[in-house]
Parts: C-alpha cells; sequence; structure tokens
C-alpha cells in the first residue's frame, strides 16, 4: 500500500513540474528573451488556458500528500516553514500576473504586473529547485546538535534559509547553500528549456525561430550546472551507490535522462515541434526520479547520526485509509484524464489571436 | 510558544477569513451563471446570454483570487499546524486531498473552456461547461464543509495509542449528522452573499440610469434567489444546525445565545452585553420562553447553562461567540425582511419605481459578507479550546518547530500583501461593473 501511494505521490509531483514548468519557463522568457509587446502577447497566449489546470496538480499533491503521509507532509511543511510560505506568496503574484495583466490597457497597469509574473516565475523556478536540494541533501531532522534534541518529536526540523559557511555538509545545513543553489540554477534551466519547447510548440513564427536559436547556449549551461552538482552529490551522505548495485534494473532512469538530453539538442535542429517538449518532459520526469529511486525508500534524509531517515513506511497512514483512499483516487483520476484529453483535443494545435481572452 | 500559537491562529483566521470573501460570491455566481445560460437556450433571448457573460467576467476574477488564496489555506495545516496534520491527517487528508482530485481539477479545466470557448463549443456545450464549473464549486464547498463538520463533531474514527486519529468507516464520515445542515446552509449563506451582489448592481444601474433592461433583469433575479435563500438559511437549516449544536455542543450553545445559568422556559435575547464578571447579560431585550420552544418545542424545556460546565471546557471567547452569532442572526432576519418585501414590490410590479428600496440593496452588499464571516466565527470561536471537538486542543496542534518571530513575520507579509491584492480587486470590479454589460455581441 504504502509503495502504490509512493508512486501516486511521485507521480502527481513530477506532472505538476513537467505541466506548471513550462508556465515557469514561459515567464522567465517572457522576462528575458521576449522584447516586443507581440512577443510577450505569445508568451501569455500559449499557457493562457493552460497555467491553472497546471497548477491544480500542486494542489492535489498537497492533498495526497497530507492524506498518504501525514507525518511527511507536517513535517517538511513546517519545517520548511519560510520558504515554504514564500513560495505560497510568488504563486499568489503568478497566478495574478497572468490573470490581471490584460485587464485594463493601460503602461502603468500592465508593466508592473508583466515584471510580476517575469520574476515571480523565476523564483519560484529557482525555489522550487532549492527545495529539491533540500531533499536530496537531506536536513537536520529533530535539530540535533551535540546529542541533544531541540524537538520532542523526532520528524520535527527547522532549517534557517542559511547558514555562515553556505556548506550543505555543515551541521546544520541552511536552506540555501552552493549546493542547493547549483540545483536551482539546473531548476531554472531546465524549466526555461521546456518553457522554450512549449512555446515553439505552440505558436509560429519569427519568435519561435528566436527562441530556438537561445536553445543550445542554454543546453551548454544546463550541462554544466549538471557536472557540478552530480560531483557534489556523489559525496553526500544521502548518496547510494548499493541502490545501482542491487537493482541494476533502475539504471534505465539516468540513460533515460541522458537521452533527453541530447534529444533536446536535435529538437532544436529540427523541424518536428513535438520533439523538444517531450524530450524535455522525459527529462524532468527522468532527471526526478532517478535521484529518488536512489534514495529510496528513503523520502527525507536525516544529516545527523542519531535520528533515521524517514521513509514511506514511518510516515505513512494507516491501512484503511489508504484503502479507501485508491478507490476514489481511481475514479477522480479516470475523471481527469478525461477533462484533460478533452481539454487538449479543444485546443490542440498552434494558438492564435482567436484563442485570447475577451 | 504561546506567541507562535497566538500568531499562527491570527494567521490562519486572517487567511481564511479573506479566502471566504470570494468562494462566497463565486459557489452562488456559478449558479446564477447556469440558470442564466439555460434560459438563453430555451427563450433564444440575447439579454440572458450577455448577462451570463457579465457575471463571468466577475466570477472569474473572484475565482482568480478564491484559488491564489486558497493556496496557502492547503499548505497552512502543515506549515502552521505540523502536530493537528500529523494526529488528523488520516482522517481529514482524505477529504481535503479529495476536493484537490474532484473539485478543483473540475472546475479548473472547464473553466478555462468556459471563457475562451463559447464559439469552438457552440451553446449546448457551452452550457454543459457552466454545469460542470457549478458542480465543480458545490463539490468543493461539500468536501471543506466536511472537513470542517468532522473537526466539529468528529465521526468514524479511532483513536491509536500513540494519539493519531485514523479513519474506520468512510460512510460514516459522510454520513456525519452534523453534516449536511452545515453544508446546505453554508450553500444557501453563499447564495445570500450573491443575491445581494447581483441586486446591487441591478439598483445601481437603475440609480444611474443605465444598462436599464439588465438593471431590471439583475434586480428580478436577486429578490427571487434572494428570498429563496434568505428563508432558506434560517428555516430549515439554521434551525437544524442550531439543533445540532445543542446536541453535541451545548457548552457553546449556551455561549452563543448568552445563557450563564441553567433555566426552564429559557428566554431568547436579542440585545445584550455579556458580563464575564458577573455572569449575565447587561442591558438585554428579551422575548420569554422563546428559545426552549425554539431548541425543543416546548415552552418551558430546560436549557443549561454555561455555569453548569466546568470553566476549561467553555469556550474560550464567549462574548466572541455570542457576538457573532447575534450578528449573523440579526443580519438573516433583516434580510429576509428586504427580499419578501422585494418580492412583494416584484409581485405588485412596482420593483423599479421605489427608489428608496433600490438604495437599500445597494447599501446592502457588504452585510451577507458580514453574517457569512460571523457565521463562521461563530462555528470557529465556539469549538475552541478545541481543534476536534473534545478530543485535541488547540495548543496541541500547533507546529512545535516554527518559532514566534517567524510567525509573526508572515502573518505581516499575508496581512500587506492580501490588502494590496484587495485594493487593486476593488478596482477591477469596479471596472467591469462601471463598464456594464451590453445588447450589442462583439464577436472575437
Ligand atoms: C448570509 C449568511 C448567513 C445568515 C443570514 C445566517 N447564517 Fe448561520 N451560518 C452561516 C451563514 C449565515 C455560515 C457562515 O455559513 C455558517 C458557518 C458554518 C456553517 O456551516 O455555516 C453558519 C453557521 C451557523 C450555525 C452553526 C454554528 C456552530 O457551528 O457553532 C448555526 C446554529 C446557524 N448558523 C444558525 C443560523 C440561523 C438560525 C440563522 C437565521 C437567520 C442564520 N444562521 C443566518
Ligand atoms: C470561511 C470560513 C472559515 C472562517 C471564517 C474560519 C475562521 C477561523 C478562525 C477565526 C479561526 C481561529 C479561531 C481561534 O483561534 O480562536 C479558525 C481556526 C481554524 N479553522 Fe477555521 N474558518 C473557516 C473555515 C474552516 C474550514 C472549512 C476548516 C477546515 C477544513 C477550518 C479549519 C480551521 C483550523 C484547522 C483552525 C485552527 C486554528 C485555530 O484553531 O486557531 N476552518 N478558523
Ligand atoms: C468555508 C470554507 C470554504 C469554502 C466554502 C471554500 C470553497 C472554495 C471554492 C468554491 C473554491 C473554488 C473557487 C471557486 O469556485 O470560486 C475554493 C478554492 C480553494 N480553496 Fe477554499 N473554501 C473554503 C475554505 C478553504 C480551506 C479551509 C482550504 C484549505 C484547505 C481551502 C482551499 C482551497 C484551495 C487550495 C483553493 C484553490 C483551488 C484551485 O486551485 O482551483 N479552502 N474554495
Amino acid at each position: 500500500m504504502e509503495l502504490i501511494w509512493y508512486g501516486i505521490v511521485c507521480f502527481m509531483l513530477v506532472m505538476y513540474i513537467v505541466l506548471d514548468g513550462f508556465d515557469f519557463g514561459a515567464g522567465i522568457i517572457h522576462l528575458f528573451f521576449a522584447k516586443t509587446e507581440e512577443e510577450k502577447k505569445q508568451v501569455m497566449r500559449a499557457i493562457g488556458p493552460y497555467w491553472h489546470a497546471n497548477e491544480v496538480w500542486l494542489v492535489a499533491f498537497g492533498g495526497v500528500l497530507f492524506a498518504a503521509f501525514p507525518t511527511l507532509y507536517a513535517s517538511t511543511f513546517s519545517g520548511f516553514y519560510l520558504p515554504l510560505i514564500m513560495i505560497l506568496w510568488l504563486l499568489i503574484l503568478r497566478g495574478l500576473g497572468v490573470e490581471f495583466t490584460h485587464l485594463i490597457n493601460h503602461e502603468l497597469w500592465i508593466r508592473p504586473w508583466q515584471k510580476a509574473f517575469g520574476i515571480s516565475s523565476l523564483l519560484l523556478a529557482l525555489f522550487f529547485g532549492i527545495a529539491y536540494g533540500n531533499i536530496i541533501r537531506g536536513v537536520n531532522l529533530g535539530g540535533i546538535d551535540n546529542g541533544v534534541a531541540e524537538f520532542e518529536h523526532y520528524y520535527s526540523f527547522f532549517t534557517p534559509l542559511w547558514d555562515s559557511t553556505f556548506s550543505p555538509f555543515a551541521v546544520r545545513p541552511g536552506v540555501i547553500d552552493w549546493f542547493t543553489i547549483t540545483i536551482g540554477i539546473v531548476a531554472v534551466l531546465t524549466l526555461t528549456l521546456h518553457g522554450a519547447n512549449w512555446i515553439i510548440m505552440k505558436t509560429n513564427g519569427e519568435f519561435s525561430e528566436k527562441l530556438r536559436r537561445k536553445i543550445v547556449p542554454l543546453w551548454i549551461a544546463l550541462v554544466v550546472f549538471i557536472i557540478v552538482s552530480l560531483v557534489a552529490f556523489l559525496k553526500m551522505k544521502s548518496f547510494h551507490p548499493e541502490m545501482f548495485e542491487q537493482h541494476p534494473s533502475i539504471f534505465i532512469l539516468p540513460i533515460i535522462a541522458l537521452t533527453s538530453l541530447i534529444g533536446m539538442l536535435i529538437a532544436s535542429k529540427s523541424s518536428k515541434n513535438w520533439l523538444g517538449f517531450t524530450s524535455s518532459s522525459l527529462f524532468i520526469f527522468s532527471g526526478i526520479s532517478s535521484v529518488f529511486a536512489n534514495l529510496f525508500p528513503v523520502v527525507l534524509p536525516s544529516t545527523n547520526d542519531i535520528i533515521g531517515d524517514l521513509t514511506i513506511y514511518n510516515t505513512a497512514a494507516e491501512d484503511y485509509g489508504l484503502k479507501i483512499g485508491l478507490i476514489w483516487f481511481v475514479v477522480a483520476f479516470t475523471l481527469i484524464a478525461l477533462y484533460f484529453t478533452f481539454l487538449h483535443r479543444i485546443f490542440k494545435g498552434k494558438l492564435t489571436e482567436k484563442h485570447d481572452h475577451h | 510558544m504561546e506567541d507562535a500559537l497566538l500568531y499562527s491562529r491570527l494567521q490562519f483566521a486572517f487567511t481564511i477569513t479573506y479566502h471566504y470573501l470570494f468562494p462566497q460570491l463565486t459557489m452562488g455566481l456559478a449558479l446564477i451563471i447556469v440558470i442564466y445560460k439555460g434560459l438563453y437556450l430555451r427563450t433564444n433571448k440575447i439579454i440572458y446570454n450577455q448577462s451570463a457573460r457579465f457575471w463571468t467576467k466577475i466570477f472569474a476574477i473572484n475565482f482568480g483570487m478564491a484559488v491564489v488564496t486558497g493556496i496557502p489555506m492547503e499548505f497552512q495545516f502543515g506549515t502552521n499546524w505540523a502536530r493537528f496534520s500529523e494526529l488528523t491527517g488520516n482522517v481529514i487528508g482524505q477529504t481535503l486531498a479529495m476536493e484537490g482530485m474532484f473539485s478543483f481539477f473540475l472546475e479548473s479545466s472547464f473553466l478555462g473552456l468556459f471563457l475562451f470557448g463559447e464559439k469552438l463549443l457552440g451553446q449546448r456545450l457551452h452550457f454543459m461547461t457552466a454545469v460542470l464549473i457549478f458542480i465543480g464549486s458545490w463539490a468543493s464547498g461539500y468536501l471543506i464543509v466536511a472537513t470542517h463538520s468532522w473537526m466539529q463533531h468528529p465521526v468514524g474514527y479511532e483513536i491509536l495509542s500513540n494519539g493519531k486519529f485514523v479513519l474506520t468507516n468512510f460512510t460514516e464520515l459522510f454520513g456525519n449528522p452534523w453534516f449536511l445542515p452545515s453544508f446546505f446552509h453554508n450553500q444557501m449563506a453563499s447564495l445570500v452573499t450573491t443575491s445581494f451582489v447581483i441586486g446591487g448592481t441591478g439598483a445601481f444601474y437603475l440609480l444611474i440610469n443605465k444598462h436599464k433592461e439588465f438593471g431590471y433583469l439583475f434586480l428580478k433575479t436577486a429578490v427571487i434567489a434572494g428570498v429563496i435563500s434568505t428563508l432558506s438559511v434560517a428555516f430549515p437549516t439554521g434551525e437544524l444546525l442550531a439543533k445540532q449544536v445543542v446536541k453535541h455542543q451545548p457548552v457553546t450553545f449556551a455561549a452563543m445565545e448568552g445563557i450563564f445559568h441553567t433555566q426552564k422556559g429559557a428566554p431568547i435575547a436579542l440585545i445584550g452585553q455579556p458580563n464575564m464578571k458577573q455572569h449575565r447579560l447587561d442591558n438585554k431585550i428579551i422575548v420569554p420562553n422563546a428559545l426552549s420552544f425554539l431548541t425543543y418545542g416546548s415552552w418551558d424545556a430546560e436549557i443549561k447553562g454555561l455555569n453548569d460546565f466546568p470553566k476549561e471546557d467553555w469556550p474560550t471567547n464567549v462574548p466572541g461567540v455570542y457576538y457573532a452569532y447575534h450578528i449573523m442572526v440579526g443580519l438573516g432576519t433583516i434580510f429576509i425582511a428586504v427580499m419578501v418585501f422585494g418580492v412583494w414590490l416584484l409581485w405588485r410590479k412596482k420593483l423599479v419605481l421605489k427608489r428608496w428600496y433600490l438604495w437599500i440593496l445597494l447599501f446592502g452588499v457588504p452585510f451577507p459578507y458580514i453574517a457569512n464571516i460571523t457565521g463562521w466565527y461563530t462555528a470557529e470561536l465556539g469549538r475552541q479550546p478545541y481543534l476536534v471537538y473534545g478530543l485535541l486542543r488547540t495548543t496541541e496542534g500547533v507546529s512545535e518547530n516554527v518559532s514566534a518571530g517567524n510567525t509573526l513575520f508572515t502573518l505581516l507579509g499575508f496581512v500587506g500583501l492580501y490588502l494590496i491584492l484587495g485594493f487593486i480587486m476593488l478596482i477591477l470590479v469596479g471596472k467591469i461593473i462601471h463598464n456594464g454589460p451590453s445588447l450589442t455581441i462583439k464577436t472575437h
């Protein structure tokens, strides 16, 4: 049961990052690459009908995590208190940036909202990357210092935003250290590429061509940062080489990651518009799942030696709830699949002015 | 820890109060839009479709605000109430996850379609999407009230030795006797808000002599929806809900009514200020024996007073509960009078002529919001000092690892951000109402 729900939760998370990820990417592109009003319009048009449905994956992910792994939900959400609340603020700005920009046609209204949209997308990509970095690195569970626990409950911790060393190997690493920042940058670059691929797929014309030319430099930067983060990861306590020895089949995940990374490069030269987006989606999926597979069954590593890691087994809900939950989940999920097929059928193909907001 | 608890409570109260300003309008509007679209399909009168479009614009902005303010709600259970989440996640995690999976996906998928797809879909399918959005938004209310009812009156659970609440009976969770009265009361209350908003807008157009056909249609819609909803808020839903409170939280009921001493033939206090030192109501105006009659159907039934309960079970803020409840019920009574009078005017075909009535509707708009919020404060302050009534105290639910400094910081951040958003949102809605609906069709 825990295993099934772990699969579901991971699936919801990956769906969220793949789907809302291109909205963040579009926001970053809007901030840096879309210069003219027409280009900005094209970006907004490409995400307008989708972003909200995409964001629901986050809400649903939160709900499912709460239901299936209440202890993990309680522990991480309160442990990363400040960054999470900041993410919420940014999500508010991002959402209103998309929805409100076009409502009043005046320079003084439009400019700030456009900037709010771009900057919040950029910071969200960075923050989500940093959060992910924290999960890979682990946290000081229990707030242990010199063998003494600061909190009564074993799953409690509080991560300050940073500590003076900025090192992931500190006793009490902060949310931000050089390792998590690197992962944050990897996330920003990945999502920018992902967003570019989406826009190329959904719109026509000069702007798509312009974006296509940006792919290669972005790609090179991405590879550099990936290498840095990988080297650091190999040194971490949370890295488990034996996982790959015991289950050679999970080697498939890093292989997919590598293939799709190369796929992105090929796509930028090819005329097949879907290839780029498919590659970046696969890359996100395999990048996340290779790390999760390596950590399994741990979901939040502990950096101290006194309190053990949080795993899917010591954080899950009781069996009855998980079983009942599975029933309604399957029903709900079938419905959702229907809506999405329908939605994408109606809005299939390139988006043009015809699809603009009234 | 004490301060952290206080700030977390203030933050939750502030953010949920703010969040609920929006769904109470959108849940009602979703229904009204379905009705307008349906009328358009049947009569083919363009005014219905244009009205649906006009209210869809207002709906979209409120929906946007509901969404962005709703996400912090979902996450705050984890950030500020980690112990509570850990202990009760087995139960309320279910309903909250269901809300995400069943209703938010439905609404968000089809709202885009509804906004962008009128031409792509054709009228029939467009009407269907409106229906789906309506179902989605009411399902959301349904599941959130189910969650809330469990906190008021826990059922279908078992407590493990480690203090965790686990779900043992899923059907009981939804068969909670507290749940349906609360759900319908809440939905009807949201329709009250919507009626007043539509009525106020209609009255505004008639008063400034613009968009008069719409003004009249809105007014008519408002008094009809208004009379149905204001009456059903009081009877049967409000009354049934009150019976649940008497039965399962008698001490809360005593606080709501301001009854300190157990008495036979208890009166209803219309006005009066609770005096917590002397344990009585000051300056009261009462209707003798009415409370006993309304609660038990007999003029001299016994009602238990606060003094008969141990002090540590009293709601932490007795005057707060008392005032909140009296404001809700007082306003509810006034709403009934306003709407019944409106229907009478409509029937006598004088609705547009009585300008003073239009002024009442125009200035009535904020009051159902107040009634809704005070209603929730009755419920929430009445539930204190417990998070899960009778079982888990609020002090035991807060996150132990988040310090007061951090919670104060985020509380101030939310207050600042939301104040700015509220201001912007008022500008936008003002602009839409100012531009008004129009009978000429703009095609894109
Ligand atoms: C327009 C709003 C509105 C109006 C006019 C009323 N209510 Fe209400 N009431 C609500 C909006 C509301 C609410 C905000 O929606 C609540 C909070 C929880 C709930 O389910 O509904 C509520 C709760 C609520 C409760 C539960 C309190 C608790 O849980 O401790 C009772 C007993 C009543 N109401 C009774 C009434 C009666 C007898 C009314 C007679 C006129 C009335 N309400 C009018
Ligand atoms: C719009 C409707 C609501 C309003 C206005 C509201 C208001 C409040 C207020 C004022 C408090 C603080 C009480 C106090 O600390 O003295 C509170 C607490 C709380 N409410 Fe609600 N509430 C609403 C709906 C809900 C719902 C639907 C849920 C459950 C899903 C809920 C869950 C909680 C929780 C967990 C707390 C804990 C914090 C505390 O007790 O202080 N509320 N709410
Ligand atoms: C009386 C209490 C509440 C009611 C009736 C209510 C109802 C709604 C409704 C109807 C919506 C959808 C927007 C719309 O249709 O207008 C919504 C949005 C939302 N609500 Fe609430 N809500 C309440 C309290 C809460 C609480 C306590 C939470 C936290 C768990 C919450 C979480 C959310 C979220 C996450 C959204 C955004 C959904 C999306 O992305 O579409 N709400 N709420």
